[in-house]
C-alpha cells in the first residue's frame, strides 16, 4: 500500500520539541495505564478461571497474588484501572469540546492524575481495613 | 489525482464514510466499562471475604453473573479496540502490523470466550 514516497517524509515535531505540561503526562499515562489494564483482563480470566475451576486451583491463585509480588500487580493493576477511568472521564469532557482552556485544561489534566491515585488508596485503605 | 505519494493517490475521493466508527465504538465500550467495572469494584468491597466459597456464591446469582458477562464482553472489546491503536502508532512495518492485529483478534475472542464460559460454568453449576 502505502510505499511510494512514505520513506524520508518530514515529520511533524514530536515530545522532546514541546515545553513539558501535566496534559502531556495525562495522554500518556492514559496509554501506559490502559496498556497495564491487558494485564487486568489476563488476571481476571485467571480469576474467573480458578473459580470455575474449583478450591484448588483458587488456592493456588490465593497464594500467588497474597505474596508480594502478586500484591505489587495487583495494586499496580487497580492504579491503571483508577488512572484510566479517571483520565478517560476526562476525554469524554473533552470529546463535548468544553475542557480546552489552557487553564482549566491544566488543573484538570492534574486533578485526574491526582484522583486516580487517592482512588486506588482509598480502596486498598477499604479492601484492607474494613 | 496523482499516483505518487500515498496521499497524492487519495486525494478527492473524498473519506470512506466510516472513520468515526472505531472512535464512537471505543466510547460506546467505554461507557459500558465505567459503570461495569464500578459495579464490580463495589461488589469486591463489599464481599465478605474473597474466599473461594463467597466469591463462587456471589457469581452464582443471576444479576452477578449477567453482569460479569456483560464486563468480559465490554472490556475485551474496549481492550481489542485500544491495543489496536497502539499497534497501529507503534508497528509501523506494513506486514507486522497486519500479523499483530491478526493475532489480537484471535486474543481477544478467545479471552472473551474464555471468560464469559468460567461465568456460566459459575452459574448454572455445572
Amino acid at each position: 500500500m502505502a510505499t511510494a514516497g512514505s520513506k524520508n517524509r518530514p515529520l511533524s515535531p514530536h515530545l522532546q520539541i514541546w515545553r513539558w505540561g501535566p496534559h502531556m503526562f495525562v495522554s500518556i499515562m492514559h496509554r501506559v495505564s490502559g496498556q497495564g489494564l491487558v494485564v487486568g483482563l489476563a488476571l481476571l480470566l485467571w480469576w474467573l478461571g480458578a473459580l470455575a475451576s474449583g478450591p484448588a486451583a483458587y488456592a493456588q491463585l490465593v497464594t500467588c497474588m497474597t505474596s508480594v509480588p502478586g500484591y505489587v500487580v495487583l495494586v499496580g493493576i487497580s492504579w491503571c484501572f483508577f488512572n484510566h477511568m479517571m483520565s478517560g472521564l476526562r476525554h469524554f469532557v473533552l470529546d463535548i469540546g468544553a475542557g480546552f482552556e489552557l487553564k482549566g485544561n491544566r488543573t484538570w489534566s492534574i486533578l485526574t492524575s491526582v484522583l486516580g491515585v487517592v482512588l486506588t488508596i482509598a480502596f486498598w485503605a477499604i479492601l484492607l481495613l474494613r | 489525482m496523482g499516483n505518487g505519494t500515498s496521499i497524492g493517490r487519495v486525494r478527492g475521493l473524498g473519506s470512506a464514510k466510516h472513520g468515526a466508527h472505531h472512535w464512537l465504538l471505543q466510547r460506546f465500550t467505554a461507557v459500558g466499562n465505567l459503570f461495569l467495572l464500578i459495579w464490580l469494584a463495589v461488589s469486591i468491597l463489599l464481599l465478605e471475604d474473597l474466599s473461594f466459597i463467597s466469591v463462587t456464591g456471589w457469581l452464582s446469582h443471576p444479576v452477578p453473573a449477567v453482569l460479569m458477562a456483560l464486563l468480559i464482553v465490554s472490556t475485551f472489546w474496549h481492550a481489542r479496540l485500544g491495543v489496536q491503536v497502539m499497534m497501529e502508532d507503534y508497528v509501523h512495518d506494513h506486514g507486522s502490523k497486519f500479523a499483530c492485529l491478526v493475532a489480537l483478534n484471535f486474543v481477544a475472542f478467545a479471552g472473551a470466550a474464555f471468560g464469559v464460559l468460567c461465568v456460566l460454568r459459575l452459574a448454572l453449576g455445572a
